[in-house]
């Protein structure tokens, strides 16, 4: 992390993949970058914030900046990129569901400079409350070219790829990531940090390129699929897709990418096999020809990949209509798996992410081979186990725990909902609180409790992160007002985008301060009381019932800072 | 070195398991060797269990232990041991801190309990009263995990050297924490 910025061309340093992206994005010549913090992606953010004061030194245009959500981060990206910047804007997967609506449509018009989207999703939900989701979905929708690194060294390549790509072609381009390969850390070597901007670039105006109306929409639509094709001589072409063990004469061949890669090989290892391995480092669009030479030589093939078959579905496609002989395998019919795969009828599970060993078994299986150990056996022994979760709970001294207790002394759980949402509060779901009835996504309590409300006539806490409140709770509010309905809005408010690493947001300002409770109040809504619940618990308490009672909806903002930050501002 | 070295990390979330990763990565880094590191962020370092993991070795790819397949299971938490047997069989060593942190709503298992599982898996277990000492000589147990690098390297468990440990401890931890960690690592050695 301190050599991020180091100029030690060849050097070797330790970097996690997510932090090699951002030396990928430096070493392109980066301007902008915009985000949203979510975990597996927060590094990126993170890491700019940290540097940006010294990025401006060696490129003066240089701007970094958390964006209040990452639809928000997407277009400002973009905004960079269609004037003639370098723009990197890094989002989790439920981030691009936020973005997507913009997403689809900057493909049509493509942009100037270069414009990198960095997406990592979660396999086995580590960090994510709400869906486990396979991203790559999105490159077939959108149309967008997709890259899948392996290693932090990847990474870093790969983003140079990306940003040369993206301005060879005046298109956004992907790089899909997944926790276990982001949250990955291993030696980089360095290169050269490229800063030869000639002039500053500014927005040309050029309706026809930017403005996507209906017909000329249409004509955008077929300019990006002409692009594509372009692009997938690029992919036939790159060594971004390799083989590994191409003189095999074996008839079983592995496809797989990303972090799959890296278990295919360790499996390969340990059964002493060389199979031939074709490894995807493009996976939109894919490389079809190259593809079916490496089919043609095969009797099967297994696709080795994490969650739902992206890559099994285009490759059968493929063979299909090449007509070919060959048996295609992967997560085959059963859904099966979870954070510990216990039944393997399926060769691969499409719930939760790969292990090693989930590939060695699946290889050894096709093979009627025995694995290098008894995994099975092994597995039913531990399982015997019965060891109690841990799961996260609120740290000592977190200011949400008065929240906690206010409401359990003067609220009846039995006559109250209780609406949750993303931050460190989802931890109220754990059984010692047990304050949480449903959850959902950003923004998402407020407006579940409004549809609950109005139709049950129910009562409904719904609780909003102060972060959170900006990045989706807004139109939420908004809509209660509008549309009438009473519930009570708990806003805590912690002064900082906690569970991600304490990231700043509007409410705490970035020179400006924006006051949750004004436009709280400027969205119509009557009953506001400000509280600092750690120390005015009684006003808290008395708050919380005066507003239950009410007709309309009502919003206390809870108001006291993370324990945590407070601890770092104080060393 | 022939074969891989895998590691595995557990404890509870704030005890320190990515600082001691980022340490055995620089001294990896400092002997020239390949290696993978695994580590999740987010809520589960919110008091949760915590588990990271690192490979070392001539070439490595996976940043994951299989089943079954780690030389050393590192435990800042007893409890938190039984998790770990996942990645345990005969050829594990086992370096137990003696700490238990009781897991709320949950009853403790006892010591007992816990060695007899371990048991099960392997013979190769070692109980350090690592948070004890730290406590007792540096008023700090979070430097329990320093001291426990410093003990499997001492004891042959961990395949890197004493001067390379300091030196990663010098990259990593801050000027303010340095000559603690590095004194937490030269008593387990002493």
């Amino acid at each position: 992390m301190k050599e991020i910025l180091s100029k030690e061309i060849g050097k070797k340093v330790l970097f996690l993949s997510n932090e090699a992206v951002c030396r990928g994005a430096i070493e392109s010549g980066v301007d902008f970058v915009s985000t949203y913090p979510g975990t597996p992606a927060s590094e990126i953010g993170n890491t700019f914030w940290q540097i940006e004061k010294d990025l401006k030194k060696i490129n003066p245009v240089f701007h970094f900046e958390f964006s209040t959500n990452e639809k928000v981060a997407m277009e400002a990206a973009a905004g960079a990129a269609i004037s003639g910047f370098k723009s990197l804007v890094a989002m989790k997967h439920f981030g691009l569901n936020v973005a997507s609506d913009f997403f689809h449509t900057i493909m049509y018009s493509g942009i100037e400079g270069s414009m990198v989207i960095f997406v990592a999703d979660d396999p086995s939900c580590w960090s994510s409350a709400q869906s486990e989701q396979n991203t790559r979905f999105y490159s077939l929708m959108a149309h967008i070219p997709t890259l899948e690194p392996s290693n932090p060294q990847e990474f870093k390549d790969f983003t140079k790829f990306a940003f040369k790509l993206s301005a060879q072609f005046k298109i956004p381009v992907m790089i899909r990531s997944t926790t276990r390969a982001s949250h990955q850390s291993g030696p980089v070597t360095l290169g050269e940090i490229l800063n030869s901007k000639s002039q500053i670039p500014k927005f040309v105006k050029d309706p026809r390129r930017f403005s996507t109306m209906a017909p000329r929409v249409l004509e955008m639509k077929k300019e990006l699929f002409e692009k594509i094709e372009v692009i997938k001589r690029e992919s036939e072409r790159s060594n971004l897709n390799k083989i590994i063990y191409g003189n095999s004469k074996e008839k079983l061949g592995i496809i797989t990418s990303g972090v799959s890669f890296l278990y295919v090989i360790e499996a390969l290892k340990k059964l002493n096999l060389k199979l031939p391995v074709l490894k995807l480092g493009f996976i939109y669009p894919l490389p079809e020809r190259k593809i079916l030479n490496f089919l043609k030589k095969l009797k099967s093939v297994l696709i080795v990949e994490e969650l739902e078959p992206y890559l099994e579905r285009e490759i059968a496609i493929l063979a299909k209509k090449e007509n070919l002989k060959i048996k295609i395998l992967g997560k085959g019919e059963k859904i099966e798996g979870g954070r510990i795969w216990k039944e393997r009828k399926a060769i691969l599970p499409q719930i939760g992410e790969l292990k090693p060993e989930y590939v060695e078994i699946a290889i050894s299986k096709v093979l009627n081979k025995k694995p290098s150990f008894n995994y099975q056996l092994h597995l039913k022994k531990f399982e015997k186990l019965k060891i109690p979760a841990r799961p996260p709970i609120l740290c000592p001294g977190c200011p949400y725990w008065a929240v906690i207790n206010a409401i359990k002394k003067v609220v009846d759980p039995q006559k109250v909902i209780f609406g949750g949402e993303i931050g460190c509060y989802m931890v109220f779901s754990h059984p010692v609180i047990n304050l949480q009835d449903y959850l959902y996504c950003m923004g998402s309590s407020t407006s579940v409790a409004h549809g609950i409300s109005k139709m049950t006539k129910q009562k409904v806490i719904a609780f909003v992160g102060d972060s959170s409140f900006f990045h989706a709770g807004i139109p939420a509010l908004i809509n209660a007002v509008f549309n009438q309905s009473n519930p009570l809005i708990i806003i805590l408010d912690n002064q900082t985008t906690a569970m991600t690493g304490h990231q700043p947001h509007p409410g705490v300002g970035n020179g400006k301060v924006i006051k949750i409770e004004d436009i709280v109040r400027a969205c119509g809504i009557n009953n506001v009381k400000v509280i600092d619940q750690v120390e005015n618990l009684k006003e808290f308490e008395e708050a919380i019932k005066e507003f239950l009672e009410k007709e309309e909806a009502s919003v206390i903002v809870a108001r006291h800072i993370c324990v945590l930050l407070e601890k770092k501002k104080k060393t | 070195m022939k074969k891989d070295f895998n590691l595995v990390i557990v404890g509870v979330g704030g005890q320190g398991q990515i600082t001691l990763l980022r340490i055995l990565e620089e001294a990896a880094l400092v002997e020239n060797k390949d290696f993978k590191g695994s580590e999740l962020h987010g809520l589960s370092q919110r008091g949760g269990s915590v588990e990271v993991q690192f490979r070392m070795g001539k070439n490595i790819f996976s940043p994951l232990v299989s089943q079954g397949d780690a030389d050393l299971i590192l435990a800042l938490e007893m409890q938190e041991a039984l998790r770990a047997l996942y990645y345990a069989s005969s050829k594990t060593q086992f370096l137990l801190n003696e700490l238990i942190i009781p897991i709320p709503g949950e009853n403790i298992i006892p010591k007992e309990q816990i060695l007899n599982s371990l048991k099960n898996f392997t013979k190769k277990i070692e109980i350090v009263e690592a948070s004890k000492i730290c406590r007792e000589k540096f008023q700090k147990e979070i430097l329990a995990g320093v001291y426990l690098l410093g003990y499997a390297q001492k004891k042959g468990f961990l395949p890197l050297k004493k001067e390379s440990l300091e030196e990663g401890i010098k990259r990593v931890v801050s000027e303010k924490h340095l000559e603690e960690n590095l004194k937490a690592l030269r008593l387990s050695q002493s």
